[in-house]
């Protein structure tokens, strides 16, 4: 049990590391959502008019609306993010000291994965901060209970980063993945406009929008940030990451390591 | 008893076969060289005894343990330097090993003083502190052999680890790795240079994807120096030829 333990704690510190190195990837990481927050968002809310819907009691700003869409729009860059350093990691050669461990692949992936959703809430707490210091508050108890949403949405896309990694040959087929995975899931999720304004411009969009597994994990931060339990988002996080981590650890199985892909 | 043990194995990167029924056996306590010219299996070979990847068909046996049966207790027997260098550049040596080590399972007290021992043993200590990146070629090639040796592994793997040291480096790497099996751990050293290969050592030699001849270096060499003999197998071999010195101690 030591040896888990072990080699949780020096996988999560390496990834700590590694992002302390990288001042300009933290940097980057809150630049990004603080732009659409106090930016795009102060021209948006012109143009879009949000009517009462849970879990919010009363009228709320644009700002206010899309708080929790980017607070996950922060895990879904940073599980690719992730995914990213995995393929570096691989061709650079340094995955193969993971995976020559006598520990158990899946164990190392997981540890992986909480090193990689460890960062993101960092990355999320500080957004949360910023956004606070801006006069965007949530009530004080919100900021306790979005933890364990944050966790759970954080290995979610974690996991999806992983697929993506054990499917990606080249660092340079990485591109695809902004225009293929990111952007779509995230445009397509409740993250900048409620899924109900969605089914008003088209129906097919909002069917897409619904089975998105970042709507249901941006859903199930905005109902905690506000003290609130969603049951359904929980469970279809919960679904997509185990789905997603089954997929990772068979693209990471030694035996279906893909003829014509060195690790 | 056997250190390392391959038998019959195969491995295809799509439609071109990189290894084709290879076996040998490496005795515990003995440096063997496993030669063969570039794009010979080497490395694709190295993947499978890593377990980074499995073969189809064949065993593997590490140790007395089956790869493919008892994964983890081979893997804890193995030692690995792999032609790549797997060091994380932005980390201090002491931090590379610790990690290493964490992969092991080890940590504590222990640990420390295993780490500075293996640092000893290839005169590192001194640069424990110091960040990869600011190491020389031949400096990270020994942290990389002092990190394959923190836990205490039966058998070690070198693919290539000398592949751009100058020749003192080459020769100091060379020379501790033959140590290491006079001291008993099962070496079995990847190369392309005949010049690492001293007479005494057991010899495999791979060329297109299969074996084509092993036992002591000095047997195969036979009346030839080592460079001649290689040169003239590996020009004029097709891949069927196979022959296995006799008599040979290995």
């Amino acid at each position: 049990m030591k040896a888990y333990v072990t080699s949780l704690r020096a996988i999560v510190a390496r990834e700590a590391l590694r992002f302390i190195h990288q001042r300009e990837r933290f940097i980057a990481a809150l630049v990004r959502p603080l732009v659409w927050l106090l930016v795009f968002a102060a021209g948006f809310r012109a143009a879009l008019g949000l009517s009462i819907i849970p879990p919010y009691q009363t009228y709320i700003t644009y700002e206010t609306y899309i708080v929790p869409g980017l607070c996950g729009m922060i895990l879904l860059f940073n599980g690719m993010q992730s995914s990213l350093s995995l393929v570096y990691d691989r061709e650079m050669g340094s995955m193969k000291l993971l995976l020559t461990s006598p520990l158990p692949r899946g164990w190392l992936l997981f540890c992986k994965l909480v090193g990689s959703a460890a960062i993101s809430i960092l990355q999320v707490y500080a957004f949360l901060a910023i956004a606070a210091a801006f006069g965007i508050t949530m009530p004080g108890w919100g900021y306790v209970a979005v933890l364990p949403a944050l966790l759970v949405a954080g290995l979610m896309l974690g996991a999806l980063g992983l697929v993506l990694s054990s499917l990606i040959k080249q660092l340079e087929n990485f591109a695809g993945v902004m225009n293929f995975v990111i952007f779509p899931m995230f445009f397509l999720s409740s993250a900048l406009y409620p899924l109900w304004k969605m089914a008003e411009s088209s129906k097919l969009l909002h069917d897409i929008c619904a089975v998105n597994p970042f709507t249901h994990a941006v859903e199930l931060i905005r109902f905690a940030l506000y003290g609130q339990f969603n049951g359904p988002a929980l469970g279809w996080t919960c679904l997509a990451a185990a789905i997603f981590t089954g997929a990772a650890l068979m693209g990471y199985d030694p035996a279906r390591t893909r003829i014509g892909r060195k690790v | 008893m056997t250190g390392l043990r391959a038998s019959g194995l195969s491995f295809a990167y799509g439609a071109k076969q990189a290894l084709d029924d290879v076996s040998f056996d490496v005795e515990a306590g003995r440096f063997s060289a496993l030669l063969g010219p570039n794009g010979a299996g080497k490395s694709t070979l190295f993947g499978l005894l890593t377990r980074l990847f499995v073969a189809p068909g064949g065993t593997i046996e590490i140790a007395g343990h089956d790869l493919a049966r008892a994964p983890r207790a081979a893997l804890a027997q193995l030692g690995v330097v792999f032609q790549q260098s797997t060091l994380d550049l932005d980390l201090t040596v002491r931090q590379n090993l610790r990690y290493s080590a964490a992969l092991h399972g080890l940590w504590g007290r222990k640990l420390a003083a295993r780490i500075d021992a293996a640092l000893d043993q290839l005169e590192m200590r001194e640069r424990a502190g110091e960040k990869v990146r600011t190491l020389n070629g031949g400096h990270r090639r020994r942290t990389e052999l002092a990190r394959a040796l923190l836990h205490d592994p039966s058998v070690l793997l070198l693919d290539e680890p000398t592949v751009g040291l100058d020749a003192a480096a080459r020769a100091a790497i060379t020379d501790h790795a033959h140590r290491l099996a006079e001291a008993g751990k099962t070496i079995l050293w990847a190369t392309h240079l005949t010049d690492e290969v001293q007479p005494g050592d057991d010899l495999i030699i791979l060329h297109r994807a299969r074996v084509l001849a092993s036992g002591t270096a000095c047997d195969i060499a036979g009346d030839m120096s080592l460079q001649e003999r290689f040169l003239s197998m590996t020009s004029t071999a097709t891949s069927t030829v196979t022959s296995t010195v006799t008599g040979a101690s290995a």
